[in-house]
């Protein structure tokens, strides 16, 4: 077994000081060992888009990661969307009056990306974002639904920035 | 996984320093390397993450080349409007790879050294006969499902597809990669993979500790003309069944054609340049049927191991489909 080493990593403004195997993946790090069972694993291997979180405002995949890659970074998780007097991002809000969903499982990681194709600009048509949103597989087929939520919440960011 | 040893290198020259060490390997994105470590294909002691290294992430486009360094994203590159102006196959070759989240993560340098998705050679624990993987092994794919296997470049040693798409716009418009070890080197692309052969396990130049900086692509009328098609079993997030990286470039009379280059991918086991279907289409008149007759030729030589043989059906329509595309014929 590798040592273990001390990593510092800060996910959603919180810094978690962790005793952690070197080979530890973060989206291992974030589910075992910081409490924060939002992130999903589905295939573990870059396939799925459901470990989808945001490293330095970027959307990434963690299981692909390793926790000692994003030392002194800023992660962010599905778990730090929320303001703290619990108001939900427009996106959250956007997939859950489109029933964007069936099981859920693999919504953490749809919303998560929808949030950065969105702020990339990537989310202009419909087209655009099935394209860009790709990289979510979702097992329940609810696609035309995410697309619907990501196109309304797109409109409606818009919206509020133009405001 | 086999427990590894993680350093962060400070520059580049420790970074060559370390990697040049025995079992040790550079970590970039690490989409391609961790994920080969999780099912012990990759098995290093040591890794060496280079993602901090500085001034290796740069995109220059100049008057005649455009340069990326090794660490620049898939996605910035992708995005970057001097490329998509000066190149457009570049830019879609990598917006048209893998997904937005792997994209963000994978660094050029990796994405030209990502291995084959041969299923065999990912799965050892089921699969002891892979010759890239366990040199003299044999061979499972060859009478095993070999439905995204090659059918250009094979050997009775192995038929593992290379399967990028960035690096088959980077061979169809004559790009160096630009390495430093010991001494600083460029290698032309197309040297820069190596055919299977008797030897698999043999996939690049590269010595131990040499690390790819950068690529350079010779700006050019025909790269600016250029389109990369990519035909696959789902709309995105895929590996091609077939690509092709094409550009063109007329004579003034416009229907002449003076320069084309083509490249396929997602068919051979390493980006293969069609040389022979370009000089055949220099200096013909652009029309569909002239473009249908020369495309016929790409897949010479071509060797179906049983499931893969729709590739050789499908290359000579995606090579002249893209061509139609740059050169205006619906
Ligand atoms: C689900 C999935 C779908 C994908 N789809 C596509 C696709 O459609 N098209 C496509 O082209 N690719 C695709 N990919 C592959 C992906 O693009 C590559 O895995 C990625 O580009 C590798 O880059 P990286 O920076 O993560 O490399 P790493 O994994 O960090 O490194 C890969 C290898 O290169 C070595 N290395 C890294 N940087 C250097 C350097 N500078 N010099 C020398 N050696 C170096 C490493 O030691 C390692 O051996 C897909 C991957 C996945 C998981
Ligand atoms: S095709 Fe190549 S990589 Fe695949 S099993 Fe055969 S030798 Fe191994
Ligand atoms: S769990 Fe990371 S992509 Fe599937
Ligand atoms: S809602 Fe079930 S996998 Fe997407």
């Amino acid at each position: 077994m590798s040592a273990a080493r001390q990593l510092s990593l800060e996910v959603n403004g919180k810094r978690h000081n962790l005793q952690l195997d070197i080979r530890t993946t973060l989206l291992d790090a974030l589910r075992e060992h910081a409490d924060l069972p939002g992130t999903k694993k589905g295939c573990d291997q870059g396939q799925c888009g459901a470990c989808t979180v945001h490293v330095d405002g970027e959307r990434v995949l963690s299981c692909l990661t390793l926790a000692a890659q994003v030392e002194g970074r800023q992660v962010t998780t599905i778990e730090g969307l929320q303001t703290a007097d619990g108001v939900m991002h427009a996106v959250q809000t956007a997939f859950i009056e489109h029933d964007a969903f069936q099981c859920g499982y693999c919504t953490p990681g749809q919303i998560m990306s929808a949030i950065a194709c969105i702020r990339e600009g990537h989310a202009g048509t419909d087209d655009d974002i099935r394209e860009y949103m790709s990289g979510n597989i979702c097992r329940c087929g609810a696609y035309p639904h995410i697309v619907a939520a990501v196109r309304d919440a797109a409109s409606r960011l818009k919206t509020e920035r133009a405001l | 996984m086999r427990p590894f040893d993680y350093l962060r290198a400070q520059d580049t020259a420790a970074a060559i320093a370390e990697a040049g060490k025995p079992e040790t390997k550079f970590l970039a994105g690490g989409i391609t390397l961790l994920d080969l470590m999780k099912l012990n294909v990759e098995r290093p002691a040591r890794v060496v993450d280079i993602t901090r290294l500085s001034g290796l992430d740069t995109i220059e486009v100049s008057a005649d080349v455009i340069r990326i360094g090794a660490l620049a994203k898939m996605s910035k590159v992708a995005d970057h409007a001097g490329v998509r102006e000066a190149a457009p196959v570049l830019s879609e070759s990598l917006w048209r790879a893998a997904s937005a989240q792997l994209r963000n993560m994978a660094s050029i340098g990796g994405n030209l050294m990502q291995r084959t998705r041969c299923t065999y050679f990912r799965d050892p624990g089921a699969y002891s006969n892979c010759n890239k993987r366990n040199p003299g092994s044999g061979c499972a794919a060859i009478e095993g499902i070999n439905r995204n296997h090659a059918v250009l470049g094979t050997s009775d040693a192995c038929i593992a597809i290379y399967p990028g798409d960035f690096a088959v716009s980077l061979v169809a418009f004559d790009a160096d990669v630009l390495v430093r070890g010991t001494v600083a080197r460029r290698i032309p692309i197309d040297e820069f993979y190596l055919l299977p052969g008797q030897t698999p396990h043999l996939e690049h130049p590269l010595s131990p500790g040499e690390m790819i900086v950068g690529i350079e692509i010779p700006r050019s009328a025909a790269l600016k003309r250029s389109h990369y098609l990519k035909v696959r079993d789902r709309a995105s997030y895929e590996f091609a069944a077939a690509s092709a990286a094409v550009g063109i470039e007329m004579e003034a009379d416009g229907r002449t054609i003076r320069d084309v280059r083509i490249a396929v991918g997602g068919v051979a086991t390493k980006p293969w340049r069609l040389r022979a279907v370009e000089a055949s289409l220099k200096g013909k008149t652009l029309d569909e049927s002239t473009l249908r007759a020369a495309a016929a030729a790409a897949v010479e030589g071509a060797k179906s191991s049983g499931h893969n043989a729709f590739k050789i059906a499908l290359v000579p329509k995606v090579v002249a489909r893209a061509l139609m595309t740059v050169g205006d014929i619906s």
